[in-house]
């Protein structure tokens, strides 16, 4: 989903960083706050954060349509910490990123934050709390939160791509269909294999700290002891 | 049942390199490259020219993908120590 060094005009990148400054300054202050008052949650915070960093660094060959992506792994820290910290997560992976690999861009990056770190948490978060009012088995949960986050960044970067770069016969609608066809259509497969990975790991959490889970109001004590008595 | 989650997960891993070795059959035309640069090469078929060039480039593809297996690995490290961490928690409970 990254937009290249370059490729987005000055406008946008300015406009762009505008719109992630907040969310990731507020994410600064909640990730702070949790580190200070719920140190035991920490450890979670490093693996959500490498969750990140390892699924964004495997380009993975999408069937059908030809092409390759990379996953997000966003959908954990969405679960655990919100949209926020995930917001300010995923801006260290971005700049890592444009720094060592000249894969996305210091320019570009507030609007691929926008996309990976603030809009598709988001929209993941979203799913989580209307999955989890509806009582949805948790781990399928877990999966739709990852499968929309992922997709979601994705299906914004061709927004961003078309709002800069509208066609100059059609306009916005024209040039979002050949973003969306780039950047979304390829990304499905991948946010199922994303989706079913992070539902998977969740488990392992369950397994090994449901405690922790249940400082960060997941699930209840006795969701805990009833999923792990599932996989007996 | 014990494992469900992870027969899953490999049945629909399975299925996927399936599918993947099917299509790279079937799509001879196909090039396997990233979205990101299929993006970037649709924005240049506008006649846009990238306004600035990133600070640091890999010389080569051998070395981008160095960066990325090490970008990986930093990951699965960290992953892995801390679930080994846990599982020793708790197997070995401390004694106070």
């Amino acid at each position: 989903m990254h937009i290249m060094e370059g490729y987005l005009p000055w406008q946008w990148c300015v406009f762009w960083y505008l719109v992630s400054a907040p969310f990731i300054i507020y994410g600064i202050y909640l990730l702070n706050r949790q580190v200070k008052e719920h140190r035991e949650t920490l450890s979670l915070l490093a693996v959500s954060g490498a969750f990140i960093f390892l699924l964004s660094s495997l380009k993975m060959p999408s069937p059908v349509v030809g092409s390759c992506s990379h996953p997000t792994g966003t959908g954990l820290s969405t679960v655990l910490f919100g949209p926020f910290i995930t917001a300010v997560l995923s801006v260290i992976v971005l700049i890592f990123q444009a720094l060592f690999m000249a894969h996305g861009g210091i320019t570009t990056l507030g609007a691929n934050d926008f996309s990976m770190g603030i809009a598709g948490p988001l929209a993941g978060y979203a799913v989580y709390r209307v999955a989890k009012a509806l009582k949805l088995n948790i781990f399928v949960n877990i999966f739709l939160v990852a499968f929309v986050a992922d997709l979601f960044t994705y299906v914004v970067t061709a927004i961003q791509l078309a709002a800069a770069f509208p066609a100059t016969h059609g306009g916005f609608l024209v040039s979002f269909a050949t973003f969306f066809a780039i950047y979304a259509v390829t990304q499905v497969p991948l946010a199922i294999v994303e989706g079913l990975l992070i539902a998977l790991v969740f488990k392992y959490i369950i397994q090994s700290r449901g405690d922790i889970l249940v400082k960060l109001n997941v699930l209840t004590t006795e969701q805990v002891t009833k999923i792990m008595e599932g996989f007996k | 049942m014990k494992y469900r989650l992870e027969i899953i997960f490999i049945v629909f891993i399975v299925a996927f390199a399936a599918l993947f070795l099917y299509e790279q059959n079937a799509q001879t035309q196909a090039k396997w490259e990233g979205s990101d640069d299929q993006g970037s090469a649709a924005i240049e078929a506008t006649g846009y020219t990238p306004w600035i060039q990133p600070l640091w480039t890999p010389p080569s593809t051998e070395v981008e993908s160095l960066l990325f297996a090490i970008q990986a690995g930093l990951g699965a490290f960290v992953i892995g120590y801390f679930f080994g961490y846990y599982r020793g928690q708790r197997e070995c409970p401390k004694s106070s």
